[in-house]
């Protein structure tokens, strides 16, 4: 395959995926076969065929059905952790960046003390904190992800600070807060969405590893990672159960992988790896 | 040379002191203390101040920090409220089961992931490159826990080769302990694979650009040598942050991986104590964690300037 029609492969393919998962989070949130949480003792463990397309866990509750609701509760939760660490991230990055002296210093030191947890144990530590429920893994996400965003646009910042069209704006007599939006904060935006593409799918599975461990988005709402807890007890006689889940976590993050990958070789042409 | 040791490792202190801090912080900030946790149902206050007195509750909150570094320093991190044990003993017997899958893991995923990325830059623009490259992308984006459990569905329910649960260190039963190993280390080691791998292809492209090398081919060197002797090293240099990244991100997958296959080790510790609401223990995991990643990669800044020679100037 040659590298141009690869690219363009990643990016059909990527788009696709991401397209099903939203389209399916879109749907499950309005309709699904049967009520994702309805129990029905009589069909227990039954096997994917043509009333449960992809069959029934411990308690009978439809699999698909299940699947498609939780859709929605990853969408939501990556997205919105993702907006939380973008905003938050940014307006602390490009102020810092900006305005520099103590705060900046103060702003870096948090940061790197931040990032010196990884991702996921300072979710764990939030969500200890906060206790289990949707909005808390929203928050813990994204204020584990916040650093890093903020460490990024600061530094894209105080790479544009003295640069001559910020240097104009502030001899103008623009006050500080309309330079900041109107000529740094532009200028930062496509490094900024390039990361996040790649903090979606860190968020996306650190979600469903927080719902397996059962420290995420609590019961009776469906989640990917819960059902895949809950399909341990079942494994030797309905792998079914773990497999759906898993695939559908897995085909969502590799339609951001490959969605991501392609959006940056098109924003950022230094990626090309060479390739003439 | 020595200049860039002291000053990587001045840089550390704060980061550790803001890491304690905040760990302290994080569980200060979590509603209700733990004498009245301890306590549960029980209702008697002399009880709960004398235990709140014990624990150095009734102190002002810069006290107890200090209180709770100074006990930190002599390896004192109090008491379990659910196990009733020590802390410390704790996390002596769990860590070595985390420690042996991290590692195995890394080791594995570099032994893979390097030669792979140096293979795929230097076939670039030929039919591997991208095979490894998609590759690369798939493994990374299947959970480890997912992985797991097909794993484990595989060789232990389907084949019954390996164990599905349970573990046996290797100080009890030397290499038998291998047999409880394979599968974890293999789940979390395939997205890691992928990571270090993309990381080395493109550290290798830039590498395989410069002059030098053409100069090595011009030499008539054999490709292999040239990759080898010429690439490998410096193209080897980014790679290593990432391993650095790998060992902490591993760290704090363990509790998904430990619970995965019920193995005994701090991840799993660490999940059991948030759920048991025993703070001390979840205090202590974290801490130990987010200290032995900042750590890992002070270690992985020191052995920088060794793999890349440039940085001794």
């Amino acid at each position: 395959m040659k590298l141009r029609s690869f690219k363009r492969f990643n990016l059909t393919i990527g788009t696709v995926l991401v397209g099903l998962l939203v389209v399916t989070a879109l749907l499950g949130l309005v309709y699904t076969p049967y009520d994702p949480t309805d129990v029905d003792l009589v069909t227990r463990y039954a096997a994917p065929g043509i009333h449960h397309w992809l069959g029934t866990d411990e308690f009978g509750r439809d699999v698909l059905s299940r699947i498609m609701a939780g859709a929605a509760v990853s969408l939501t939760v990556s997205i919105g952790s993702v907006l939380f660490a973008l905003s938050f991230g940014t307006a602390l990055g490009t102020v810092s960046g900006y305005v520099g002296g103590w705060l900046d210093r103060l702003v870096l030191v948090l940061v790197d003390a931040l990032m010196a947890f990884p991702g996921l144990l300072l979710a764990l530590g939030i969500m200890t904190v906060l206790g289990p429920s949707k909005w808390s893994v929203v928050l813990a996400l994204g204020l584990a992800y916040t650093p890093s965003v903020t460490r990024l646009a600061r530094g894209g910042t105080l790479s544009l600070r003295s640069r001559d069209f910020v240097v104009a704006s502030q001899a103008m007599g623009n006050s500080g807060v309309w330079t900041l939006c109107r000529h740094v904060l532009p200028n930062c935006v496509a490094p900024l969405l390039i990361f996040s593409t790649s903090l979606f799918g860190s968020a996306l599975l650190a979600e469903s590893a927080l719902s397996f461990l059962g420290l995420g988005v609590p019961p009776p709402a469906p989640t990917w990672g819960g059902m895949l807890a809950d399909s341990r007890n079942a494994i030797d006689r309905a792998i079914w159960l773990a497999i759906f889940p898993g695939m559908s976590i897995s085909l969502a993050l590799l339609g951001i992988n490959m969605l991501g990958d392609a959006v940056r070789d098109l924003l950022d042409p230094r990626m090309n790896g060479g390739a003439k | 040379m020595l200049s860039y040791m002291i000053k990587r490792i001045a840089m550390a202190v704060p980061t550790v002191l803001i890491v304690t801090l905040l760990v302290f912080g994080m569980m200060r900030a979590i509603p209700g203390d733990p004498a009245s946790l301890m306590l549960g149902d029980v209702n008697d206050p002399a009880l709960l101040a004398q235990l709140r007195h014990q624990f150095g509750l009734d102190r002002s909150v810069p006290e107890q920090f200090v209180l709770w570094v100074t006990h930190l320093a002599h390896g004192d991190l109090g008491m379990s409220i659910v196990r009733h044990q020590p802390v410390a003993e704790l996390i002596r017997t769990t860590f070595p089961v985390t420690a042996e899958i991290v590692l195995s893991a890394t080791l594995l995923a570099s032994l893979i992931a390097i030669p792979a990325g140096l293979f795929a830059a230097w076939s670039q623009n030929r039919r591997a490159d991208p095979a490894i490259v998609l590759t690369s992308i798939l493994l990374v984006s299947l959970p480890s826990f997912w992985v797991g459990i097909l794993l484990m569905w595989l060789f232990g329910v389907k084949l019954q080769w390996l164990p599905t649960f349970g573990f046996e260190s290797f100080s009890e039963v030397g290499w038998g302990t291998v047999r409880y190993l394979v599968l974890p280390v293999i789940a979390v080691a395939l997205g890691e694979i992928a990571v270090l791998t993309r990381m080395m292809r493109a550290s290798s492209l830039e590498v395989l650009r410069l002059e030098y090398i053409s100069h090595a081919r011009a030499k008539g060197l054999s490709e292999p040598r040239v990759l080898l002797r010429h690439a490998l090293p410096n193209a080897f240099g980014p790679a290593l942050t990432v391993v650095g990244l790998i060992l902490g991100h591993l760290l704090a997958g363990g509790a998904v991986i430990e619970t995965v296959f019920t193995l005994p080790g701090m991840g799993r510790l660490l999940v059991e104590s948030i759920y048991a609401r025993d703070y001390p223990v979840v205090q202590a995991c974290l801490l130990v964690i987010a200290l032995l990643y900042v750590l890992v990669n002070l270690v992985v800044d020191l052995l920088y300037p060794v793999f890349d020679p440039r940085m001794k100037l």
